[in-house]
């Protein structure tokens, strides 16, 4: 591997946002093409955050300093992905549900889908049904990520859930739910299609539901 | 600096004093099915053994009023909240702290409680405003205030003291007396944002300078997506206890947040010859 992407990788790893523009501009001075760039400089060292963090060895913080990092350089890269036609793995759509204002772990999960390539559309916190029903029309993504942290507002997730049916978009679009409260039976009564217990997982999942 | 407001709490045989010039009182935080299991599901088979024990180890651990959250997915709070009273009526004289999202569960729970419950919460939202204030007055009880309100949580200490002055003042114009009021600064999570601490710690400064009201707040929050969470949980009550928290809501069976608590009012020389701390110690050794 090119020693400029190994580089980007563990400036990743680092969260050393400063550096890793410079770094996506000296690879694309070098030659290296914006897919590249992406698929072999910056997922690997998200994917290495992940793992790590869903092992304890990595925490928050340094975890949105490594998707500040990511960000960083993919600001740089991303017009050239458009405009060299390269796919991105797939479309996310993310929210907390309505009635619920934490969005740590939404935030999280957005991040590291961003890291594995996902393009995510992130619609914050308190979100009606409606307005996911709405998202879901207007963007066609792959899947659709909600977030509860209260027993209280997890039946959101169900309204939501319901009110894709009746829209007549529930099969167009994998849906995962996520949140301290929330169970894998849980989102099996609901109608979801997977549960993910941290970020990482969700991730993972999403991978597995865009391949 | 306003001058220090007592609140008082009761259930039927027993009141509890919230007050800087007291011990620190622990609002027992584990009756609250979000994240418990065990707890969930007996309350979904319409069965409150779980309760009644969480409520004796708890008290027993140091804890003198009790939250209670009846927040079960998919059920109706009402009962369900009516029957923990009931049961937490029958094994202890903690006072309550009625922790409910549910205006019509809270407005039951009030009419069939005995004593001066503490609500939880108002905050500055118009909407809970209008529907919780009344409550407060109508049932003479006290209320946890949040410094939060229709455009969400402020950033700044300025702004959310500016939040609690607000649910002071219309709480004021119902009668309802500051003492009354017990407010929250909202400790977020410092994995996300590291100024969190400060945030909340500079909000009950401005809040206590201003008023003299008590101050609540949940502190295990604050050190989610951190390593070693209980030397950050612990030194951050401390320091709040400093500013002016009196009556965090925690786990009293998470021992060093206890020991820091305790700690904390030994500095604070509320703990006449060191007596409690010495008693707290004895217990530990005996216990270990």
């Amino acid at each position: 591997m090119s020693d400029i992407l190994s580089k980007l990788s563990a400036a990743i790893i680092e969260g050393d946002f400063g550096s890793t523009p410079e770094m996506a501009e000296t690879a694309l001075e070098e030659g290296l093409d914006a897919g590249e760039i992406l698929n072999q400089g910056l997922m690997p060292g998200m994917d290495h955050v992940g793992v790590e963090f869903k092992a304890g060895n990595m925490f928050v913080p340094e975890v949105l300093r490594s998707a500040r990092s990511m960000q960083a350089a993919m600001d740089i890269i991303r017009p050239l992905l458009a405009e060299t036609g390269i796919d991105q793995t797939g479309k996310v759509i993310i929210g907390t549900v309505k009635g619920d204002l934490h969005d740590i772990g939404k935030n999280l999960v957005g991040m590291m889908c961003e890291g594995a390539g996902f393009e995510i559309i992130d619609l914050g916190k308190d979100v009606e049904p409606d307005a996911f029903v709405e998202a879901v029309k207007e963007h066609s993504p792959n899947i659709l990520g909600m977030s509860a942290l209260l027993t209280t507002t997890m039946r959101a997730m169900e309204q939501t859930i319901k009110a894709l049916e009746e829209a007549g978009i529930r099969d167009s679009v994998k849906v995962m739910i996520g949140g301290a409260p929330v169970t894998k039976s849980f989102a099996e009564k609901i109608g979801a299609d997977g549960y993910a217990a941290n970020a990482a997982s969700a991730s993972d999942m999403a991978k597995e539901f865009a391949a | 600096m306003a001058e220090n407001l007592s609140t008082f709490i009761s259930s039927k045989t027993k009141t509890v004093e919230i007050s800087r010039e007291k011990p620190t009182v622990i609002i027992g935080e584990r009756i609250n099915p979000t994240g418990r299991k065990k707890l969930l599901s007996s309350l979904k088979e319409g069965n409150y053994d779980v309760v009644r024990s969480d409520a004796k180890s708890q008290v027993e651990a140091g804890a003198a009023i009790l939250d209670v959250n009846a927040g079960v997915p998919g059920a109706d709070e009402e009962p369900i909240l009516k029957d923990m009273i009931h049961a937490l009526s029958e094994v202890t004289d903690a006072p309550l702290c009625i922790d409910t999202a549910d205006v019509i569960a809270l407005e039951t729970a009030l009419s069939i409680y005995e004593g001066k419950a503490l609500i939880n919460s108002v905050n500055g939202e118009e909407e809970k405003l209008e529907s919780i204030l009344p409550l407060v007055k109508e049932y003479d009880a006290a209320v946890i205030a949040l410094c939060m309100d229709d455009e969400g949580i402020p950033p700044t200490p300025q702004d959310r003291f500016e939040v609690a002055a607000n649910i002071i003042e219309r709480a004021g114009k119902l009668g309802i007396e500051p003492a009354d009021i017990v407010v929250d600064p909202l400790a977020l999570t410092m994995g996300s944002d590291h100024n969190a601490g400060r945030i909340a710690i500079e909000t009950i400064e401005l809040v206590v300078a201003e008023f003299g009201v008590n101050v609540t707040m949940g502190a295990s929050n604050i050190s989610f997506g951190m390593p070693d969470r209980a030397f950050i949980n612990s030194t951050f009550i401390a320091m709040s206890i400093l500013a002016g928290l009196t009556c965090p809501i925690t786990n009293p069976l998470e021992e060093e947040v206890n020991i820091a608590i305790q700690a904390a009012d030994l500095v604070m020389g509320r703990d006449d010859f060191g007596m409690n701390w010495i008693k707290n110690y004895r217990d530990r050794q005996k216990n270990s």
